[in-house]
């Protein structure tokens, strides 16, 4: 078989896609969730068993990042860490305290982002993956020092790092400190970077401001989802300040491909795969080329 | 004499002023046989940033400032002193260079932002700042940057990757206009001295933060004993930044980001 083919295998009934071509027949009193895209109706049970995509369009619907994690990572083996750091009000920042616990309350989550090692596919990674339902995912002082020291432990123990990326920016309510994050993080990448390995970013739904203009940019490898809004500044305040009306499609990951930032567009039921042949071919780092063929 | 009291807005309106030197008052002032260099050797060159290599007594060293402009002309060619990509890129490449030829590299900040335009994303203004904050925190030269107006947000922060930071007394440095976090936040861009108060961006206030080492006098500000004293203080710290083993001015560059904001958090 050719290479590949070979890497490209399905590994099960899911990434060859029997799941996603099972007849759609919902239990008549089955919730059921509106498509934005294409306006049909899908049962919830449907879209679940489809990577929160629709079965219809293929839209990708917005998802969490425990259930990210859940079809990402090889079953049980996700073991998170520093899960214990939280954001700190050290502005004061009028409702901010009161913000940051409903949002707790509401996400489950104690943080924008979820850290930690996993196996995709039998092969070690650190992994952090960000949550779109915790203040749409803005990186504060805790989201910083949760990225920085998994990039840390990742350079120490020479594992390469997969991310999946999801912001609305800087969370202002930390004010500068929020801003400092983007040189933090960026710092982490650059010695991991330098100590010759791997790091693959994942563009999600939407992927903007600082988290664009620091660590989600700076991978070997950047992939995306398709249709996810990535960009530096809010589409809204460029057509205030600029007075134009936008192109069609502008800020999109298919936008960014074509203007030469995205390597490759990736739909959610090709991801495991791919991420997992990615992580094949840069096994041990740089100068480990040669290491690579031998192992397939 | 009673000194006089500023509110967060009084200094915004202050680091805004159309009065205050800009960041080629700075070089032309402090430095002596200035040579402006341009482009990104990929696009084209960008206006607002002004950039090349100068004399800092009888030290070589590469200027890069962002360039507000006097007047409407030329702050409109300036484009206010919104950079683009290509400007970042520019910055960058002339790090690269100083490196190279191993002389210190001084910024001088002042905008209100990276610009937010159409062709800026394009061209990927956010790669373009992430490179110079992942770039700019091994460059194997010291970096001085000095925030001598407005600080605003990834468009400042991407020439303010250095060994020291340093802010003029009535510069401000923000993650966000206070404009604009009032209409986030508020729905009301009118409440931007509610904002400006709690964002927390005076020099002060950085310093308390551990965010920049000194706040630079604004007295005699733009007189020539303004820049004689921040001539003699920029020669002091680059001498001690150059003095310095490469390894050892590096990791304390890490080290200084890496601890910014992580008061209260636990030990890993
Ligand atoms: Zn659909």
């Amino acid at each position: 078989m050719p290479l590949i083919q070979f890497l490209n295998r399905p590994k099960n009934e899911l990434e060859a896609g029997g799941r996603k071509s099972a007849p759609i027949q919902a239990d008549e009193n089955e919730p059921v969730k509106s498509c934005p895209s294409c306006r049909k109706s899908i049962p919830l049970s449907q879209l679940w068993g489809n990577y929160h995509c629709c079965p219809f369009c293929g839209h990708h619907f917005r998802m969490n990042s425990r259930q990210r994690i859940s079809f990402i990572a090889d079953s049980d083996s996700f073991q998170e860490m520093f899960p214990d750091i939280q954001a700190q009000d050290a502005l004061q920042f009028p409702g901010y305290q009161n913000k940051i616990e409903l949002t707790k309350k509401v996400s489950g989550e104690q943080e924008a982002v979820i850290c930690g090692t996993a196996k995709i596919e039998g092969q070690t990674c650190g992994l952090f993956v960000m949550e779109p339902y915790f203040m749409m995912g803005s990186m504060g002082t805790a989201v910083g020092e949760k990225i920085v020291r998994l990039f840390e432990l990742a350079t120490e123990q020479r594992l390469p790092v997969l991310g999946f990326t999801v912001s609305g920016g800087a969370r202002m309510q930390e004010g500068i400190l929020s801003l400092m994050q983007m040189a933090k993080t960026s710092g982490a990448v650059k010695r991991h970077s330098d100590a010759g390995l791997f790091y693959l970013s994942v563009f999600t739904d939407p992927t903007t401001g600082g988290v664009t203009a620091s660590f989600a940019t700076e991978s070997d490898i950047v992939l995306a989802e398709p249709g996810a809004t990535v960009g530096f500044a809010g589409a809204r305040v460029i057509e205030q300040t600029t007075r134009k009306k936008l192109p069609q499609g502008f800020q999109t990951a298919e936008f960014l491909m074509e203007h030469g930032f995205v390597d490759k567009i990736v739909p959610r039921n090709q991801q495991r795969q791919t991420i997992a042949a990615l992580l094949k071919m840069h096994e041990g780092g740089a100068g480990h080329g040669e290491a690579a063929i031998h192992s397939i | 004499m009673v000194k006089q009291q500023y509110t967060a807005f009084d200094q915004v309106k202050a680091a805004r002023s159309n009065n205050r030197p800009t960041g080629k008052d700075y070089i032309d002032h402090l430095c002596t046989g200035f040579l402006e260099f341009h482009g990104d050797r990929q696009a084209g060159d960008d206006k607002a940033i002004v950039a090349g290599v100068a004399y800092l007594g009888d030290r070589p060293v590469t200027v890069v400032a962002i360039e507000k402009g006097h007047g409407t002309k030329e702050r409109t060619m300036r484009n206010f002193g919104a950079p683009n990509p290509e400007g970042y890129r520019k910055a960058l490449r002339l790090m690269k260079q100083a490196e190279k030829f191993n002389r210190p590299v001084l910024c001088f900040v002042d905008t209100s932002g990276a610009y937010c335009g159409i062709e800026a994303e394009e061209r990927g203004q956010g790669q373009a700042i992430a490179e110079n904050l992942k770039e700019m925190m091994t460059l194997n030269v010291p970096i001085l940057s000095i925030l001598i107006g407005e600080g605003g947000s990834g468009g400042a922060l991407a020439l303010a990757v250095a060994d020291r930071v340093w802010m003029l007394e009535h510069a401000i440095y923000s993650v966000i206009s206070p404009e604009g976090c009032a209409s986030i936040l508020w729905k009301d861009a009118s409440k931007a001295p509610e904002a400006a108060q709690n964002l927390r961006i005076t020099a002060e206030d950085a310093l308390a933060f551990g965010v920049i080492e000194e706040i630079i006098s604004e007295q005699d500000l733009g007189k020539a004993s303004f820049y004689d004293g921040l001539r003699e203080k920029i020669q002091q710290e680059l001498n001690d930044l150059c003095a310095m083993e490469k390894d050892h001015l590096k990791q304390a560059r890490y080290l200084r980001f890496r601890q910014i904001g992580t008061k209260g958090m636990e030990e890993g």
